[in-house]
C-alpha cells in the first residue's frame, strides 16, 4: 500500500497555455464517506438523459417494473436505453421538468416506488475475453451506459471509432479522465478511492474493445493524493498507467486532456478518434465494467452535494431519477439560505429553476451555495482590453476580441477569431476584473451562426431548387419542340435521313436530361428533406402535431364525403365525385406532407450519428432534446424506409453504367410501348373517342425507343 | 421554490477593474515623490488640479449621457488619466494649462468615444499633445532639480508655487526654471558627447543620466515592476519598448562622435521613458491586445521615440510615438491572432470566410 511504484511513475507530461486556479473548494464534501439517502418515493426519468435520440417507452402505466429493469429502448444508433433504478410502478409517462437551465420540459417515465427495492437477475460474465468486441459494445448500450462526466455522450459509440469501417481511426492511446477540475466536485474523486478496482478494469475491458491500444492512461490532477494512491495500488501489475499532472483548470477538458497527457491537439473540427484516441470518464469505465462483469445496467451514480446552504455535505450513492429536491433535504437543505443551485461544476455547471428535477445520468454534482459563498454577480462594467482573459484562455483565444465582436454583432469576425473553438470554459469569465459574462455573449453568437448557416443552406437549396426545375421545364419544351419536329419530318419520307439525323441529337440531349434527373432524384429526396427539417426545427413537435391534425381532419372529410356519395341520389352524384375527388387529393396531400417530415426527422437523426464525435456544449444536447421528440414509431419506420429504398435505388442507378442504364431504360420503354400498343388495339376495336390520343403517345414513345436503341448500339460500337 | 438564474460560471475572480485602477495610482507614488523631491510642489499641485478636473468632466458628461454617475467614477480610470497627465505636465504650468488638458483628455479623447474602453487614444497623452501644440513654450519650461539650485536657495515654498499657479505670478519660481536633459542633449547637438556631460551640471553631477530624472525614472520602474508582480498588465508592450529603445540608442551611440544620439543609459532614464513604458503604453484599452502584439506595439513606439527625440522637433517624444501607435494598434490586431488550439497556425482577423 505504501509503495505502489512498480511502475515508472515520471510520465511526461504537457502544459496547456492559458488556465486559471479558482478556489478549490473539494474538502467539504470529502471528510465524509460514500453516503446512502432512503429511496424516494417517486422518481423521474427523462428518456433522454444522453446526447442523440431519446429512448422510447417500452412500460404502460401501471406497470410495475424490478430496478435494473429497462422501462425504454434506445431508438436509433445515437441512443441509450433507460432502466428502473429500483422497483414499483409506472405511475405517468408524461412531460416533465427537464434539468435544464431554461426549465424546459420533457417525455419522462415516472416510477412510484414501493420500497423494496427488488432487483431483477442480472446475467454476468466471468470472462469477456471470451466475447467479441461488438457483443460487449452491445451489453454496454444496452446497460444504459452514456457518458457519465458531463456531456452524456453515448459510450457505445466513442467505443466504436472505426464505425464499421475496417482499419478507420485505430485506436493507439485509451484515456480514462479522471482529472475533475472544477472546484466543489469529487464524485470521481470518491469514485476513484472506493471502486478503484472497478475503474482499473473498466480500463481493461475498454482497452480490450478499443482493440488493445498501446497506452492506456488514467489522468488524475495532483490535488487528488488518496485517488492516485487508490488507482495506483489497483493498477499495480496491469498495463494501466497513472498519470499525475498539477491542478489547473480546465486540465479536465477533452482537448485539454489530451494535450496534458499526449502533447498533441485535436484538429478543430475533428474528434480525438482521428488521432487514434478515447477519452472516456473514470465513472463511465467502471459502469461499463459492471455491465460487462455482473450484467448491471447504469441506476444510480455518484453524486457530490455540497454548498454551505446544506447541513450535511457529502458525495452520495443515489438512484438515478430521484428527485433533486429528495436529496437535498436528506442532505439538511435550508433553502432560504441559498443564493441559487446549481447542477454540475460552478465554472460550467448551470443553475437549475427549481428543485423538482431528477438526478440524470450526468448529474455529477449539486451545489447549493449561501449568499456569501457565491454572491450575485457584479453588475459588468466596461472592457478594458486588459488581455487577463487571454492569458487564461486554454484554447488561445482572444476572449476580448470575441466579446468586442459579438457585442457588435459582426459573425464572420468572430468565426475569423475561431469562435467555434471556444470550449465555454469559462475561464475568461472568471478572471475579468470588469465581471464580464463573456460566455453568455459567446453562447449567444454561436447559437445566431448556427441558425444563419441553416437559414442559408436552406435558402442555397430553395435556389437551386428554383434552378433545376426551369432548366426541367426549360429542357421539356425544348423536347417536345423537337420531337414535333422529328414527327413531322419523319411523314415527309423524303426527308427520313434528316429526321434521324435529327433524332439521333434529340437523343443525346435526353440522355443527359435523363442522367440529371437520375442524379436529381438521388440527391433530390434528401436535399429536401434537409431544407424541410431545418424549416421545422424550430418545434417538431408542434410541426408534426400539425401535420397529423392536418391529416385526420383531411382523413375524416374524405370519410364523410364518401358515404355520402353512396347514398346520394344520382343527380347529387356529380357534385358529390368532384369534392370526393378533392378531399381524396387534400388527404394525400396531407399524408405526404407528415411523412416528408417524418422523414427529415429520421434524416436528421442519421445525420447527427454520422458525425457523432462532435463537440457539442451542453446548450445544444438541451436544444436537441427539445428538438427531437420520439415520432411514433410505426411511421418513423416506413419513412425510413421509404428513404433507405430512394437511396439504394439511386445509389444503384448512379453505379451502373452508362449502357447498363441505357439497358434498363430500353427494356421498361419496350414493355411501355407494347402496353400502349394493346390499349391503342383495344380503343379501336371498341371505336374509343380516344384513338387518335393514344396513337401519339404511341408514335412517342416508339420515337423515343428508337433513338434510345441508337444510342445503345453507337455506345456498343464504340466500346 | 424557485432559485435564480445565472449563466456559468458561478465562481468569479474578486480583483475588480477598479482594483486594477487603484494599483496603478499606488504603483505611481514613488515616481511622484521622486519628481516632488527634486522639482517640489509643482506635480502634486498638477494633479490635484487635473484630478478635479477629471472627476467634476467625467461626472458632467455621465450626467448628459444618462449614465449612472457614481458606478462609473469608481472605477478611478479617470482619477488613473488626471494623475497621469499631473505627471507629465511641467511643475508649475499655469492652471488653465492642465485644466484645458484635462479636459479635453476626459471629454473628447474619452466620453467622446463612448467612455472606458472605448476610445482608441490614450486620453492622457491626447491631453498632452493638444497642449505640446497650443501652448509650446508653457510646455516645454520644466523646472531644474533640486540638487542644481544655487546655494543658500531652496525649492519654492508651496505659497510661491500656487502663486505662480494660479495667478501668474512667477516672481517666486523664477530662476527654477532650465533645460531638461533631453532638451539640452538636443540644443548642443554636434558636440562630442564628452562635452556634452562634462560642461552641464545636469550631466556632470549625475550618476548615469541626469539629475534628479534619473532617479525619477527608476521611481516609476519600481512602481512598474509592482504592477507587472500584481499582473496589472503582461511584461510584452513594456520591455519591448525598453529593449527597441536600448537597441535604437546602441546603435546611433556612434563612438560618442558629435552625431551621436546619446547613451543608452541617458535615454532609458530621462524624460518621460519608465512613466511611459510602464504607466502609458500599457493602458490596455488603446494598446494592441495581443501579446504578440503588443510586443511589437510596445516595440514600434520605442523605435518611434529615439527617432523622434533624435531626428524630431520636439525634445521627448513619448506622446506622440503612442499617439502613432494607437492608430496602428486594431491593424496590428488583425496580423497578430496567436494560434488557437487544434488550428496549425494564427490567421489574419480580416481573411474573408467564403474562400
Ligand atoms: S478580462 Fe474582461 S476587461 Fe479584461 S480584456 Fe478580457 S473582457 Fe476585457
Ligand atoms: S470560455 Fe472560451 S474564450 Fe473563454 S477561456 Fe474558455 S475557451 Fe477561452
Amino acid at each position: 500500500m505504501t509503495q505502489p511504484t512498480s511502475k515508472p511513475m515520471l510520465i511526461k507530461t504537457y502544459n496547456i497555455p492559458g488556465g486559471i486556479h479558482p478556489p478549490e473548494n473539494k474538502v467539504q464534501s470529502m471528510q465524509l464517506p460514500l453516503g446512502e439517502i432512503a429511496i424516494p418515493n417517486e422518481l423521474v426519468f427523462p428518456l433522454n438523459q444522453h446526447i442523440g435520440t431519446p429512448a422510447d417507452p417500452i412500460v404502460n402505466v401501471g406497470d410495475t417494473v424490478l430496478a435494473g429493469e429497462k422501462i425504454a429502448e434506445a431508438v436509433g444508433g445515437l441512443s441509450v436505453p433507460v432502466h428502473a433504478s429500483t422497483s414499483g410502478t409506472i405511475s405517468a409517462i408524461e412531460d416533465r421538468v427537464l434539468p435544464h437551465t431554461a426549465g424546459i420540459t420533457g417525455p419522462c417515465i415516472v416510477l412510484t416506488s414501493d420500497g423494496q427495492h427488488k432487483t431483477i437477475a442480472y446475467t454476468e460474465v466471468k470472462d469477456y475475453h471470451s466475447l467479441q468486441p461488438s457483443q460487449l459494445i452491445e451489453k454496454i448500450r444496452d446497460a444504459g451506459i452514456a457518458g457519465l462526466g458531463g456531456a452524456g455522450f453515448p459510450t457505445a459509440i466513442k467505443l466504436n471509432p472505426s464505425g464499421g469501417i475496417e482499419g478507420q481511426n485505430t485506436i493507439n492511446t485509451l484515456i480514462l479522465n479522471g482529472t475533475e477540475c472544477e472546484p466543489y466536485i469529487t464524485a470521481d474523486d470518491r469514485l476513484m478511492q472506493d471502486y478503484a478496482d472497478d475503474v482499473v478494469a473498466g480500463a481493461e475491458l475498454l482497452a480490450f474493445i478499443l482493440g488493445s491500444p498501446q497506452r492506456v492512461v488514467i489522468g488524475i490532477e495532483d490535488n487528488k493524493p488518496n485517488a492516485i494512491k487508490a488507482i495506483q495500488t489497483a493498477a499495480q501489475g496491469s498495463s494501466v498507467e497513472v498519470s499525475v499532472f498539477p491542478t489547473k483548470y480546465p486540465s479536465g477538458g477533452e482537448k485539454q486532456l489530451i494535450q496534458i497527457l499526449t502533447g498533441q491537439e485535436v484538429a478543430s473540427g475533428t474528434i480525438p478518434a482521428s488521432l487514434g484516441i478515447v477519452v472516456q470518464n473514470v465513472g463511465t469505465a467502471m459502469a461499463a465494467y459492471r455491465a460487462v462483469r455482473y450484467g448491471e445496467p447504469l441506476t444510480w451514480r455518484i453524486t457530490t452535494c455540497v454548498g454551505e446552504a446544506l447541513h450535511t455535505q457529502r458525495n452520495i450513492k443515489v438512484l438515478l431519477g430521484t428527485p433533486v429536491q429528495h436529496m437535498l433535504s436528506e442532505n439538511g437543505f435550508n433553502a432560504t439560505q441559498a443564493s441559487r443551485l446549481i447542477m454540475g461544476g460552478p465554472m460550467m455547471g448551470f443553475a437549475l429553476p427549481n428543485t423538482d428535477v431528477p438526478i440524470v445520468k450526468t448529474t455529477n454534482c449539486i451545489i447549493a451555495p449561501s449568499q456569501s459563498e457565491m454572491p450575485e454577480p457584479p453588475p459588468a462594467q466596461a472592457c478594458i482590453r486588459c488581455g487577463l482573459c487571454a492569458e487564461a484562455c486554454p484554447a488561445s483565444l482572444l476572449p476580448q476580441q470575441l466579446y468586442w465582436y459579438a457585442k457588435a454583432e459582426e459573425y464572420e469576425r468572430l468565426q475569423n477569431h475561431n469562435l467555434f473553438d471556444c470550449i465555454e470554459c469559462g475561464a475568461c469569465s472568471y478572471v475579468c476584473p470588469s465581471a464580464i459574462p463573456l460566455v453568455q455573449y459567446y453562447r449567444a453568437a454561436k447559437g445566431v451562426i448556427r441558425y444563419q448557416e441553416q437559414e442559408k443552406i436552406k435558402s442555397d437549396h430553395a435556389r437551386q431548387r428554383f434552378e433545376f426545375r426551369k432548366l426541367r421545364i426549360e429542357r421539356a419544351e425544348q423536347e417536345k419542340e423537337e420531337k414535333r419536329q422529328a414527327r413531322k419530318q419523319a411523314a415527309e419520307k423524303a426527308k427520313r435521313l434528316a429526321a434521324e439525323k435529327k433524332a439521333a441529337a434529340a437523343a443525346s440531349g435526353e440522355a443527359d436530361a435523363s442522367k440529371n434527373t437520375a442524379q436529381d432524384a438521388g440527391a433530390d429526396p434528401v436535399a429536401a428533406a434537409i431544407a424541410k427539417m431545418q424549416a421545422k426545427a424550430q418545434d417538431p413537435a408542434a410541426e408534426k402535431a400539425k401535420l397529423e391534425r392536418a391529416v385526420s381532419s383531411a382523413q375524416s372529410r374524405f370519410e364523410k364525403l364518401e358515404s355520402r356519395f353512396i347514398d346520394a341520389e344520382e343527380d347529387q352524384r356529380e357534385k358529390l365525385e368532384a369534392q370526393l375527388k378533392q378531399a381524396e387529393v387534400r388527404l394525400k396531400d396531407a399524408k405526404k406532407n407528415l411523412s416528408h417530415f417524418l422523414e427529415a426527422q429520421i434524416l436528421e437523426t442519421q445525420i447527427e450519428s454520422t458525425k457523432p464525435e462532435k463537440p457539442k456544449s451542453p446548450e445544444k444536447a438541451d436544444s436537441e432534446t427539445n428538438k427531437l421528440k420520439p415520432a411514433d414509431e410505426k411511421s418513423l419506420d416506413a419513412a425510413a424506409a421509404a428513404i433507405e429504398r430512394a437511396k439504394a435505388k439511386s445509389e444503384a442507378m448512379a453505379s451502373m453504367s452508362q449502357e447498363d442504364k441505357l439497358k434498363t431504360q430500353l427494356a421498361s420503354l419496350e414493355a411501355r410501348v407494347q402496353k400502349a400498343r394493346e390499349k391503342l388495339q383495344k380503343a379501336e376495336a371498341e371505336g374509343s373517342e380516344h384513338i387518335s390520343a393514344f396513337r401519339t403517345g404511341l408514335e412517342k414513345m416508339e420515337t423515343k425507343l428508337a433513338t434510345t436503341q441508337k444510342e445503345l448500339e453507337t455506345l456498343k460500337e464504340s466500346n | 421554490m424557485a432559485f435564480i438564474r445565472v449563466t456559468s460560471p458561478h465562481a468569479h475572480i474578486a480583483t475588480t477593474t477598479g482594483d486594477v485602477m487603484r494599483w496603478v495610482i499606488l504603483a505611481t507614488i514613488p515616481g511622484l515623490v521622486a519628481l516632488s523631491h527634486f522639482f517640489g510642489w509643482g506635480t502634486i499641485i498638477n494633479i490635484v488640479i487635473a484630478s478635479v478636473t477629471a472627476l467634476a468632466c467625467e461626472a458632467l458628461v455621465l450626467f448628459l449621457r444618462g449614465r449612472p454617475v457614481l458606478f462609473y467614477l469608481k472605477d478611478c480610470s479617470a482619477l488613473v488619466t488626471a494623475i497621469l497627465l499631473g505627471l507629465a505636465l511641467p511643475p508649475y504650468a499655469p492652471w488653465w494649462i492642465v485644466f484645458i488638458g484635462t479636459a479635453s483628455a476626459i471629454i473628447l479623447a474619452k466620453q467622446l468615444y463612448g467612455g472606458l474602453g472605448y476610445n482608441p487614444f490614450n486620453p492622457a497623452m491626447v491631453g498632452y499633445v493638444i497642449l505640446l501644440i497650443s501652448f509650446p513654450v508653457e510646455m516645454t519650461r520644466w523646472a531644474i532639480p533640486e540638487t542644481l539650485i544655487a546655494d543658500g536657495e531652496s525649492l519654492p515654498s508651496l505659497i510661491s508655487a500656487l502663486q505662480a499657479v494660479f495667478i501668474g505670478n512667477t516672481t517666486g519660481i523664477d530662476g527654477f526654471t532650465g533645460a531638461t536633459p533631453l532638451d539640452l542633449f538636443k540644443s548642443q547637438q554636434g558636440l562630442l558627447v564628452e562635452q556634452i556631460t562634462s560642461e552641464n551640471s545636469i550631466f556632470s553631477l549625475a550618476s548615469f543620466s541626469g539629475v534628479g530624472w534619473e532617479w525619477v525614472n527608476i521611481s516609476f520602474l519600481l512602481g512598474g515592476l509592482f504592477l507587472l508582480y500584481k499582473r496589472a498588465f503582461t511584461w510584452h508592450a513594456p520591455v519591448s519598448m525598453l529593449a527597441a529603445l536600448a537597441i535604437m540608442a546602441t546603435l546611433f551611440y556612434d563612438g560618442g562622435s558629435s552625431d551621436s544620439g546619446g547613451s543608452v543609459l541617458l535615454h532609458l532614464f530621462s524624460g518621460g521613458t519608465m512613466l511611459g513604458a510602464f504607466f502609458i503604453i500599457t493602458d490596455p484599452v488603446s494598446s494592441a491586445t495581443s501579446n504578440k502584439g503588443r510586443m511589437i506595439y510596445g516595440a514600434s513606439i520605442g523605435i518611434l521615440i529615439y527617432i523622434i527625440r533624435i531626428w524630431g522637433n520636439y525634445p521627448d517624444a513619448i506622446a506622440f510615438a503612442v499617439l502613432l501607435m494607437n492608430f496602428a494598434a486594431p491593424f496590428i490586431d488583425y496580423y497578430t491572432l496567436p494560434r488557437t488550439y487544434g488550428h496549425t497556425k494564427s490567421e489574419r482577423a480580416t481573411r474573408s470566410r467564403d474562400q
